[in-house]
């Protein structure tokens, strides 16, 4: 809870709500693996500070789609739990959480993060489905980049259910085959606030952002998916200055993998 | 025939326990039970308004309580999200497993929201859902006649066992599955449901069973909720030694 | 004969059995069951002769008649402001009750408080049902401009004030901020720098984790001077 206008003064006096630079994120940064190691193929839960995030993955085989029959698919999906704030209320899935889960399935999907042959069992008959569901435990700020790294981690936890005849799953047995990464994509948000960029935002900076840029880096630095939020305009420049701190913020967020 | 559990357990033994309480921050009160891989969260919200108004009750707040399973948390293929029957259903049990201990007489016209979640599971989840609810609302600091412990027996073959895990419940011989919760100083009973077919002797053996299970079960609960409220004290006593605080948790 | 199952400042949970036999009265957060008196909620046991009591340690604002809150405004009618004071149902402060001035009828009322602004203001009337009238007239009472906001767990509101005022006063001298706090367990806190409101709202914070603890003072004025040492981060 703030006085209006609180988070734009401080950011003019070069200070943020919790007393952090303006490029650092917030302590502790963890990732804890095969938290659902019972039920999903993959597990992983995320903590950046006060922000906590879960996410699983499991598989399922389908038949292709037409057009690409040579290829597996997956699915994103992210639920704004109303056990994680205040904020979040029941029912169909909000704005916010459509907006999430399609940043996150971007940032795997378009950018080739796995190779989608190799998800195809038989050309145009068998695909693996993969099914990653991002769920925040509590919800304190930036989940963006939190709901990303958990997704792929639980991506990289996951192995291949065993598949008996007439291709049943056996959900119980879980094989010792890896998922197909070509490479871990990870996410990293900068905030606009009146001309400052920071990074992982509370709550309260979000809700003061003039501007937000979600950008995903391969693991060579290259930028794999973006997404600009916010009611406000950006200058090329920038654009570029929020891509540049994103790119060294994001390498350290990989080293947590 | 007499079933052997394959786990080892006798039947009146329950999976290990872990409690924790306090675990979302942003929450009034919360918790995490764990029953054998059976994990439960519950955060719990308000009192707030209540919308739509003809809902409010000008006497006491209302209770309501929601149950979900995380997709990926259930045994087979991923479970669709969003509210199911059967997920309803639950959220409804659980709610009159806790109404009878709490008081709400002092907030008219607001609801307190009870949110559990599952992360993984492996049978008895309403069970875990109302022990982590339960501690989820002494920990907002809510007037509560008691705690509730919550704990399924049943059948597996023709044996009264406490606690059945999921391949229990699938047995090829047939079980059957008692969910209950207890207020546990008075031993009075505040959910019942029944799946399957059971003799009243048999049930009433397997009542036995979840009497003295819940009993286990509260000492655990207990354990986690002075845990958290202790801590702090712990943490800075007078001497200035610092000892962790207790995890709470504990093998039954 | 009673007996009694606990001592003095045990940390109790509900469904405790705190004494047996009728010695003993249950008082606040305990209740009388059969010849036992029983916890109701978690807290901290308080005996008092024959009284046994269980003070909470956590818990709800519930407003009470002349609480001073700081709220927010969250509406403003032709007639009425409506505010948060943490409590689920809006207070509402009429017009007459916000201000000494004269409105002309028809006047613009968000142009004395307007949504989002902070007031302390004082509970003047609860019913039953719940219903909270707000006034801001008395002394002290105003709108907050400018400073931050610190929330706590209302219960703990007695030790951030300490006795005649004393922790606060000590929080006050220490980092130069004006503080105002709110029964609602709201802390409006106003200093020089954005350094100084953060180091008093860390020291209040500290008040809350340690509140049931002896020597409260000391452990916050130790902080204090450790912090004024080291300097800003």
């Amino acid at each position: 809870m703030v006085p209006k206008n609180y988070i734009q003064t401080l950011a003019k006096k070069n200070t943020r709500a919790d007393g952090r630079k303006f490029d650092e994120f917030r302590k502790p940064i963890t990732v804890e693996y095969s938290v659902s190691a019972k039920s999903a193929e993959g597990s992983a839960r995320v903590t950046i500070g006060d922000t906590v995030v879960v996410a699983g993955v499991k598989t399922e085989l389908a038949t292709p789609y037409p057009d690409s029959p040579d290829e597996g698919s997956i699915m994103v999906n992210a639920e704004l739990l109303p056990m994680s704030s205040p904020e979040f209320e029941s029912g169909p899935p909000s704005i916010d959480s459509i907006e999430l889960s399609r940043v996150v399935d971007r940032g795997i999907r378009e950018s080739k993060a796995l190779d989608f042959k190799k998800l195809c069992l038989r050309v145009g008959e068998k695909m693996w489905i993969i099914m990653i569901d991002i769920y925040p435990i509590n919800a304190s700020g930036n989940l963006f980049d939190a709901a990303a790294l958990a997704a792929v981690a639980a991506l990289k936890n996951a192995k291949f259910p065993k598949v008996g005849e007439k291709d049943v799953i056996d959900y119980k047995n879980l094989s010792d085959k890896s998922l197909p990464f070509t490479f871990m994509p990870v996410s990293c948000t900068v905030l606009k606030i009146g001309d400052k960029f920071l990074v992982d935002p509370i709550r309260d900076e979000e809700l003061a952002a003039d501007a937000r840029l979600s950008v995903t880096f391969t693991e060579e630095g290259k930028i794999c998916a973006m997404q600009k939020g916010g009611q406000k305009q950006l200058t090329h420049d920038e654009v570029l200055a929020m891509i540049d701190l994103a790119a060294v913020k994001a390498a350290e967020l990989r080293k947590c993998l | 025939m007499t079933y052997i559990r394959t786990d080892g357990r006798k039947v009146n033994d329950l999976r290990p326990m872990e409690a924790k309480v306090g675990v979302i921050k942003n929450a009034r009160g919360s918790a995490m039970f764990k029953i054998g891989k059976t994990i439960a969260y519950a955060a719990v919200y308000g009192p707030r308004e209540m919308h739509p108004k003809f809902m409010q009750n000008v006497e006491r707040g209302t209770l309501r309580c929601n149950y979900n399973m995380m997709a990926f948390s259930g045994s087979g293929n991923r479970v669709r999200p969003g509210p199911s029957r059967r997920s309803k259903e639950i959220g409804l049990v659980t709610q009159n497993a806790l109404a009878p201990v709490i008081d709400l007489t002092e907030y008219p016209k607001t609801v307190v929201d009870v949110y559990i979640e599952l992360l993984q599971t492996d049978a008895g989840t309403r069970c875990a859902g109302i022990c982590a609810a339960s501690l989820a609302l002494a920990d907002a600091g809510f007037k509560m006649k008691d705690l509730v412990c919550a704990v399924s027996c049943g059948l597996v073959g023709d044996t009264p066992v406490l606690d059945l895990d999921y391949s229990e419940e699938a047995y090829e011989g047939g079980a059957v599955d008692v969910p209950m919760a207890m207020i546990p100083r008075t031993g009075e009973i505040t959910l019942m449901q029944l799946d399957g077919v059971i003799s009243r002797e048999q049930l009433q053996r397997a009542m036995e069973l979840a009497r003295e299970g819940c009993q286990k079960i509260y000492e655990v609960q207990k354990e986690a909720l002075r845990a958290k409220f202790s801590s702090m004290e712990v943490e800075a006593g007078e001497t200035g030694v610092s000892s962790p605080p207790s995890k709470g948790n504990r093998e039954a | 004969m009673g007996k009694l199952n606990v001592e003095e400042k045990t940390i109790v949970v509900p469904g405790d059995v705190l004494a047996e036999g009728m010695d003993y009265l249950p008082a606040g957060g305990a209740f009388r069951e059969n010849d036992k008196v029983i916890s109701a909620q978690v807290g901290v046991v308080e005996i008092n002769g024959r009284l046994v009591k269980v003070m909470p340690l956590a818990g709800a604002y519930v407003p009470r008649k002349d609480d001073i809150v700081i709220g927010r405004v969250s509406d403003v009618s032709y007639s009425n402001w409506f505010v948060d004071i943490g409590y689920a149902i809006d207070a509402v402060m009429s017009l007459k009750e916000g201000t000494t001035e004269f409105v002309e009828r028809g006047a613009e009322l968000s142009e004395f408080y307007g949504i989002g602004d902070f007031v302390v203001a004082r509970v003047s009337n609860v019913t039953k049902s719940k219903m909270i009238d707000l006034s801001m007239k008395g002394p002290g009472l105003r709108k907050l401009i400018g400073g931050k906001i610190t929330t706590i767990c209302p219960i703990k509101v007695p030790r951030v004030i300490g006795k005649q005022g004393s922790m606060v006063s000590m929080i006050k001298d220490y980092t130069g901020c004006q503080i105002i706090v709110g029964q609602n367990g709201r802390i409006w806190l106003s200093g020089k720098t954005p350094e100084d409101e953060f180091l008093a709202s860390e020291a209040i914070k500290l008040i809350e984790e340690k509140a049931h603890m002896s020597g409260l003072t000391d452990i916050v004025k130790e902080f204090l001077e450790k912090r004024k040492k080291e300097g800003p981060k």
